[in-house]
């Protein structure tokens, strides 16, 4: 038996995707939601939607019940508490957990902050080869024996040949008419694209920097791999040197040293150089740093490579500068001497957790 | 049968079963409705705990939310669902597929406790549709008493009214409205239907207005006629007529006495439109039909806990399922800290009752019985315990269960309690176990359901066509968040400002939304 229960079950996600809408910058600046993160699915809480009625306050609450103690006893906690939740909140914050996937969320984040959808670079498709089930033949399984098809064949054939008698309409299928489902190879147009983050982690940058920086670049990554299926991410640490790291390093490391913003510049130019053609290629660059450089020679570098190569590659340039206690930030206002009103350039500060959602609004928000 | 009803058939072994266990049951002297037992999986069974136990109900979100929860608590193994039927006749009841024999056994003896008590319990009186709008008669009706209660084909043609409702005005406007009416759902008058003030008068008003049209009539001093004209004077009558007019008219509030029963009001007299006034009066006969079942929670799962017990071992189970039986039970009865369970509150509370008619403690000679020990011991050998139990079951809901029969004994032995919130230790904690207490919360919790008494006073409030309702006061204030998001629904049937007068911080109140802003302001009717 179906259930009726779906119509309404999909009404109340609905609703509650109207809440996680509501909250959804609460979500993104509390950064919880990646520590939960499962496989491909998150657990939102969203308080149990209360239908409002008159109804006495809480405070003046309390009941029956039974059992052993004496008077002045704590109710034991670790069972459901007194049907109140924590004590002190309202009797309607019982918490549901709502599994969202990290598309939908995705999406949520799109329509709450405006983002428009990623235009693909021009002509930089790759056909990817899909099966799907849609096709007819006169061959195969007998557990993929299209009934109808098979039928209808016979039955032709019955016509044509004159054995049909329509006063005793018996089919009989003869080999030849039997027809098979089977599978149609289709070509996707795919559009690939990489997001190649650095991130500095001289001594200057703290955890609380690089706690900025790892909301960011899930929600960044969220977002992209939406717009594109099949995104893939590079890491790439600095201080006076660069490397290329996996994921887990590049959120966790720690270094100390001086900063040489340029050494970053060029692995990301070799690693755009030896994997990714940039004429198939969408190449998303995003530097985060406390904009403290070593020397003005070394930004002057990081310009010339700017301009030379990795601006012309990308779909966009993305600059993110968090604030630190020793930071000087000069960094950011060096390269808005060169890039003012460059279309493929972007900057954004990132003061706390608090302005993560205006930075990704600044960064997503032109659609490259 | 029912058109509606689920048609899962009941495998032989089970209907073999329900024979053995209806048979057992009617030599106790249990007296139910026909019952069908289906059996449901248990995502079914999740499905239909979200619609109360209806398989069809209209569509609406809070359905959704409750599946949500329960599927996911199913699926974390938190809780299971192991019974469930409807107060329908016949009665409808579901079994879990899977479960061992034992519990399904159980589960039918627990409802055929319920289906008697759905028959016999007065409260139930209420849901014969046939009586639909008239006086009910609360009196105990004789064995063959059937009365029509097809409240599963009913519910399923809510559904289709509201369904007709969305498909023409779409779902969020629909939508939106039942979750206002939904707001309104307690403010009903649980006494309604043993009154006649179920039905809607035809002509929209709420009956018995006839009397302003009579005029006036000055009583008279008894006079022998040649006197009459000395001892009432006509000026002395004229005088008379003018002051009773006037204080009439002073009177003439309306509604004439204070309506109890909003949505029934808001039907009557709300300028709604056709579609809304359906849907208002659809949420509220639907109101109607839970009230009993919340009247008697506790009686009503105690006695199918007291039943099938009493099956279950004295006549069902053989000696090997006893162990498994015991731990179910346990279970079902177990008590936890700060929550009452009122299968365990209700069974005991009518063993309580057996015991003490069976041994003649009741009266007066042994309520003034003033030797402890006497009194604990008396024992009179009346047995008329059996007796006085489907008496209770018949004539008492919860508060007069436990306004009679809750003893000091009683609530010793059971160890209750009450408890509240301590803002010095920061959780909750037991108050006291003095008898006195803990009737007072008890009986306080059960009035109205634990619900606010609320009703409607002035329809013309500050003679600007405002609605003005009254909250009742009992000791405790009324949230305040949920009471303005209250006011903001009856606005939306009454498309003109209403209000509470009520108290806070011991101070009287009123609280007021105009359809956009919400104010609070000292006020006294």
């Amino acid at each position: 038996m179906a259930l009726k229960i779906g119509q309404d079950h999909a009404r109340f996600r609905h609703i509650v995707r109207g809440r996680i809408r509501q909250n959804l910058r609460k979500f993104i600046s509390k950064g919880e939601l990646i520590g939960r993160k499962g496989k491909d699915l998150v657990s939102i809480p969203v308080p149990q939607i209360d239908i409002p009625r008159f109804k006495f306050s809480d405070q003046q609450s309390g009941g029956v019940a039974q059992g052993d103690g004496d008077v002045g006893d704590p109710l034991g906690q670790g069972q459901e508490g007194p049907g109140k939740g924590k004590a002190g909140q309202g009797e309607g914050d019982h918490m549901l957990e709502v599994e969202v996937t990290i598309d939908e969320l995705a999406e949520i984040l799109g329509e709450e902050l405006e983002l428009p959808a990623i235009q693909p670079k021009g002509e930089s498709h790759i056909n990817q080869k899909a099966h799907k089930f849609t096709g007819i033949r006169r061959v195969g399984p007998e557990s993929l024996r299209h009934f109808k098809r098979t039928y209808r064949e016979a039955l032709k054939r019955q016509i044509i040949s004159g054995t049909f008698d329509a006063a005793r309409p018996v089919i009989v299928p003869t080999p030849h008419d039997k027809r098979f489902r089977s599978w149609n190879v289709t070509s996707e147009p795919v559009a690939n694209a990489v997001i190649i983050y650095m991130m500095d982690v001289s001594g200057s940058m703290g955890d609380e920097q690089k706690d900025l920086v790892r909301i960011e670049s899930f929600w960044l990554d969220a977002w992209l791999t939406r717009q594109y299926k099949g995104l893939e991410s590079r890491f790439i640490i600095h201080d006076s040197v660069a490397r290329e790291v996996d994921r887990d390093t590049f959120f966790k490391t720690r270094e100390s040293g001086g900063t040489m913003i340029s050494s970053a510049y060029k692995l990301c130019k070799s690693i755009i150089e030896a994997d990714y053609p940039p004429s198939e290629w969408n190449i998303y660059p995003f530097h985060f740093s406390d904009g403290d450089n070593w020397s003005m020679d070394d930004t002057l570098q990081c310009v010339e490579l700017m301009k030379q190569f990795l601006i012309p590659w990308s779909n966009m340039f993305a600059y993110g500068q968090v604030e630190s206690p020793y930071g000087s930030g000069q960094f950011i206002k060096d390269l808005g001497e060169h890039f003012k009103g460059h279309d493929k350039v972007v900057m954004s500060e990132i003061p706390n957790k608090d302005a993560i959602v205006q930075s990704i609004k600044d960064f997503l928000g032109k659609g490259r | 049968m029912t058109q509606f009803a689920l048609k899962t058939r009941l495998p032989g072994y089970l209907r073999t079963e329900q024979e053995r266990i209806e048979k057992a049951a009617r030599d106790y002297g249990l007296d139910f409705f026909p019952t069908v037992f289906e059996m449901a999986s248990y995502d079914q069974m999740n499905e239909l705990a979200s619609f109360s136990g209806f398989p069809t109900r209209y569509p609406h979100w809070r359905f959704g939310m409750e599946y949500e929860r329960l599927s996911k608590s199913s699926e974390y193994g938190l809780s299971r669902i192991y019974e469930m039927v409807i107060n329908n006749n016949p009665s409808y009841a579901y079994l879990l597929e899977g479960n061992s024999l034992t519990d399904q056994r159980l589960v039918m003896g627990h409802v055929l406790g319920h289906v008697d008590f759905f028959k016999n319990n007065f409260a139930f009186r209420a849901t014969d549709e046939e009586k639909e709008g008239q006086v009910i008669d609360a009196a105990p009706k004789g064995a063959g008493y059937s009365p029509t209660r097809r409240w599963v084909d009913r519910f399923a043609n809510h559904g289709s009214r509201v369904s007709r409702h969305i498909a023409r005005f779409g779902m969020d406007k629909v939508e939106g409205f039942i979750d206002h009416c939904l707001s309104l759902e307690n403010l009903i008058d649980p006494w309604g239907p043993f009154r006649g003030r179920m039905a809607l008068d035809p002509n929209g008003g709420l009956g018995g207005k006839d009397k302003e049209q009579q005029p006036v009539e000055v009583p008279r001093l008894a006079a022998k006629d040649y006197m009459d004209k000395f001892i009432n004077p006509e000026s002395y009558l004229e005088a008379q007529k003018k002051k009773l007019d006037e204080e009439r008219t002073k009177k003439k509030g309306f509604p004439a006495e204070a309506e109890r029963d909003v949505m029934r009001f808001m039907l009557a007299h709300a300028p709604l439109e056709t579609w809304e006034r359906d849907v208002l009066s659809v949420i509220r006969t639907e109101a109607y039909y839970f009230v009993p079942q919340m009247q008697t929670k506790i009686m009503n799962e105690g006695w199918a806990s007291y039943w099938h017990s009493r099956l279950m071992t004295e006549k069902i189970l053989t000696a090997a399922e006893i162990v498994d039986y015991a731990d179910r039970n346990a279970g079902v009865l177990a008590t936890q800290p700060g929550q009452l369970n009122p299968y365990k509150l209700g069974v005991e509370l009518y063993r309580h009752v057996e015991q003490r008619w069976n041994k003649g403690q009741f009266g007066r000679e042994w309520e003034s019985c003033e030797r402890l020990d006497d009194q604990r011991n008396w024992d009179m050998q009346l047995g008329l315990g059996r007796e006085k139990v489907f008496q209770v079951r018949a004539l008492y809901n919860d508060v007069t269960f436990i306004d009679e029969f809750l003893t000091p004994d009683f609530v010793a032995s059971q160890k209750l309690y009450t408890f509240g919130y301590s803002g010095k230790s920061g959780s909750f904690e037991i108050e006291s176990r003095q008898f006195k207490a803990i009737k007072e919360k008890l009986l306080f919790q059960l009035t109205n359901f634990g619900n606010p008494i609320i009703s409607v006073v002035d329809a013309n409030f500050q003679n600007r066509g405002e609605l003005l309702l009254k909250h009742e006061h009992h000791g405790v204030d009324l949230q305040k968040d949920y009471a303005s998001a209250a006011l903001e629904a009856l606005v939306r049937c009454w498309k003109r400002p209403c209000a509470v007068a009520t108290r806070a911080d011991k101070k009287p109140v009123l609280l007021r939304y105009d359809g956009s802003e919400h104010s609070e302001q000292p006020y006294k009717i």
